[in-house]
């Protein structure tokens, strides 16, 4: 259980003269859930759109799964899910249809596509609405869907961009059994996040301020380390020291 | 391969799932074809026209009747001096004023030569240009028909150059649908095409799904591919559709074959598509998306050869038209339809063409970047 799955060394992304990630080094290893905590703008996003092969880094070294994010971009890709902020899935296509076309893309095979389709809508209890509309879905029910689909071709590692932003509090702890199950089967989970109580569950955080990371560990060596009561202390500690 | 399958059979999905699409696709283009082969006429009728007749002889009467009688012309207001004539041309009551001078018969029994005048309004040049053709036409029937050759006619407008001669070779009626159809049946297919894929790719963005595509490891060219293929096979359906049609209502003729239209449409169609791709790589959002595809639709459109013959224009335009592919469709089809060209007749269309179709398309992929 000690491998690395995300290794990064001094990965910067400049956009002009703005520093977006300024030499993050950090590592991920597999089953591992790594939460990746910071205010809006501390560029959080662009270093997933980095790790994805969205976007490339200015400089500095990364490896995912064993393979170069400068050079191996396709190799990484069919080893990585991912779910953004945004929305990921087609609203005019089907429950259904949205798996298939997914795990298509992913190079499942028809035989596995069926199966896992079977498989993940009986997990998330969607078998009454497998043939309704996205839009026509509650968001929760989107997010969770949306991961599902996100690591229906097992990847080693997913990166989700705040994926539980405006969905209520029930749901968010859904979302989370989810993670948890991903990462029991090994699947390592990089996740960001500005909810600090979701902080708690990970196995590790990294807090970024200003494109940099302040810190770093499990939240309970965090917490002490700062002498606070809760991540959202720690948090305010880190943020306030930026300014 | 299977790629492009999921791909192709998620976009069919959502094109017919928007339920503005289907209408937008088959009633549109249909209804446009309806009206505009009906409209699009080279051909002037019911031109209103005066006749201010100064001799009012037998022979005069029997020329301005001989006009009367056309079915060019309608005869309206006649004026009663040559300022009035002059006044009614300004003022737009009549097209065309024929003046007969004084002594008209006289001269033309005396003198064996008369004259007389047509004031023109040639605020629309080539309009001009077949009214007189029109007019010196009757006063050369008059002149078979009274047994004379005598008269002479003065006219304001230069009359030499109407080209409508080499319609009449494959087209023995001058039948106007026959030539324009073909023609906008290029059209039709040529914009819902392109609207169509030019929008495809930026609703990705807009909506935000292109970036959960750009993390799978789709091949760019599977995507571009996967994109192309459902428009492909719309607009060709499109045009099987258009042709049916064209016949149906219009028994438009197919003196060629048809497989080589069809072979021709998807070498062309590969080309127009991959146009409104490229298009779509460079647009954020789809109202700017909307706004290049018109801008290029309506300069390829103008400049095809579809309402102003391209040899007309001048030689800068075109070498702009050699560009347009819409002009070499066009081309093609009028060649195969109307004249039963073979591929040996326009097989330099389709070398262009083909290699057109493959620089576009190779640029659609290079443009789609799954990294920025």
């Amino acid at each position: 259980m000690n491998e690395d799955i995300i290794i990064t060394e001094d990965l910067t992304k400049k956009f002009g003269s703005f520093i977006a990630c300024d030499k993050i080094s950090f590592s991920v290893k597999k089953g591992e859930i790594f939460g990746f905590l910071g205010a809006n703008g501390a560029g959080k996003t662009t270093a997933i759109r980095m790790l994805c092969g969205l976007i490339l880094p200015t400089s500095g070294k990364a490896t995912i799964g064993g393979f170069d994010i400068y050079k191996d971009t396709e190799k990484i890709k069919l080893n990585i899910g991912y779910m953004s902020q945004k929305f990921s899935l087609y609203e005019d296509l089907t429950v259904k249809e949205n798996i298939q076309f997914y795990g298509g893309i992913y190079r499942l095979s028809p035989k596995d596509i069926k199966e896992r389709s079977k498989q993940l809508i009986g997990e998330l209890g969607l078998e009454s609405s497998e043939n309704s509309l996205i839009k026509s879905l509650p968001l929760g029910w989107r997010q969770k869907l949306a991961f599902s689909i996100a690591i229906q071709h097992e990847p080693k590692i997913v990166f989700l961009d705040e994926p539980t932003s405006g969905v209520d509090p029930v749901t968010r702890r859904q979302f989370w059994d989810l993670i948890y199950k991903a990462a029991g089967r090994g699947i390592s989970v990089f996740v960001t996040t500005h909810y600090m109580d979701e902080a708690e569950y990970c196995g590790r955080v990294s807090m970024m301020v200003a494109g940099k990371i302040e810190a770093m560990g499990t939240p309970k060596e965090l917490k002490s380390r700062f002498n606070s009561g809760s991540m959202y202390e720690v948090f305010l500690h880190l943020a306030r020291g930026a300014k | 391969m299977r790629t492009i399958f999921y791909i192709v059979r998620k976009e069919f999905k959502q094109v017919f799932r928007n339920k503005s699409m289907l209408p937008m696709i088959f009633v549109m283009p249909i209804i446009q074809l309806l009206i505009l082969a009906n409209a699009t006429t080279f051909e002037i009728k019911n031109i209103n026209f005066g006749v201010l007749d100064l001799d009012k002889s037998p022979l005069s009467i029997r020329l301005a009747s001989k006009f009367e009688a056309s079915p060019y012309f309608i005869r309206t207001d006649d004026p009663h001096s040559q300022k009035d004539a002059e006044e009614g041309i300004l003022k737009g009551l009549s097209k065309m004023t024929l003046i007969i001078p004084k002594n008209f018969e006289k001269d033309l029994i005396k003198e064996n030569t008369a004259e007389v005048q047509f004031l023109i309004n040639a605020i629309d040049g080539s309009a001009a240009g077949l009214i007189a053709a029109y007019s010196q036409n009757i006063v050369r029937d008059f002149n078979i028909d009274e047994g004379m050759n005598l008269i002479n006619v003065i006219t304001p407008v230069q009359t030499s150059a109407i080209s409508v001669s080499y319609l009449h070779w494959y087209n023995p009626e001058l039948d106007y649908i026959t030539f324009m159809v073909p023609g906008i049946l290029v059209l039709l297919v040529t914009f819902i095409g392109m609207f169509l894929s030019s929008m495809s790719i930026v609703k990705e963005k807009e909506i935000g799904t292109i970036e959960q595509i750009n993390v799978t490891p789709i091949k760019k060219y599977e995507f571009i591919i996967g994109k192309l293929t459902p428009f492909f096979i719309i607009a060709l359906f499109e045009l099987s559709f258009g042709l049916f049609i064209g016949k149906l209502v219009f028994d438009i003729p197919f003196n060629g074959s048809l497989t080589l239209i069809f072979l021709f449409a998807a070498v062309y169609l590969v080309a127009v598509l991959s146009i409104g791709l490229v298009i779509s790589t460079f647009a954020d959002t789809q109202q700017q998306a909307m706004f290049i595809s018109w801008f290029v639709l309506v300069i390829f459109l103008l400049m095809s050869g579809l309402f102003t013959p391209i040899q007309s224009m001048p030689m800068w335009a075109q070498r702009i038209t050699w560009f347009n592919p819409i002009a070499y469709f066009i081309d093609a089809m009028r060649m195969v339809l109307l004249k039963g060209s073979g591929f040996a007749d326009i097989s330099k269309h389709f070398l262009i063409m083909t290699v057109y179709s493959t620089v576009v398309t190779a640029f659609a992929v290079f443009r789609y970047k799954k990294v920025n």
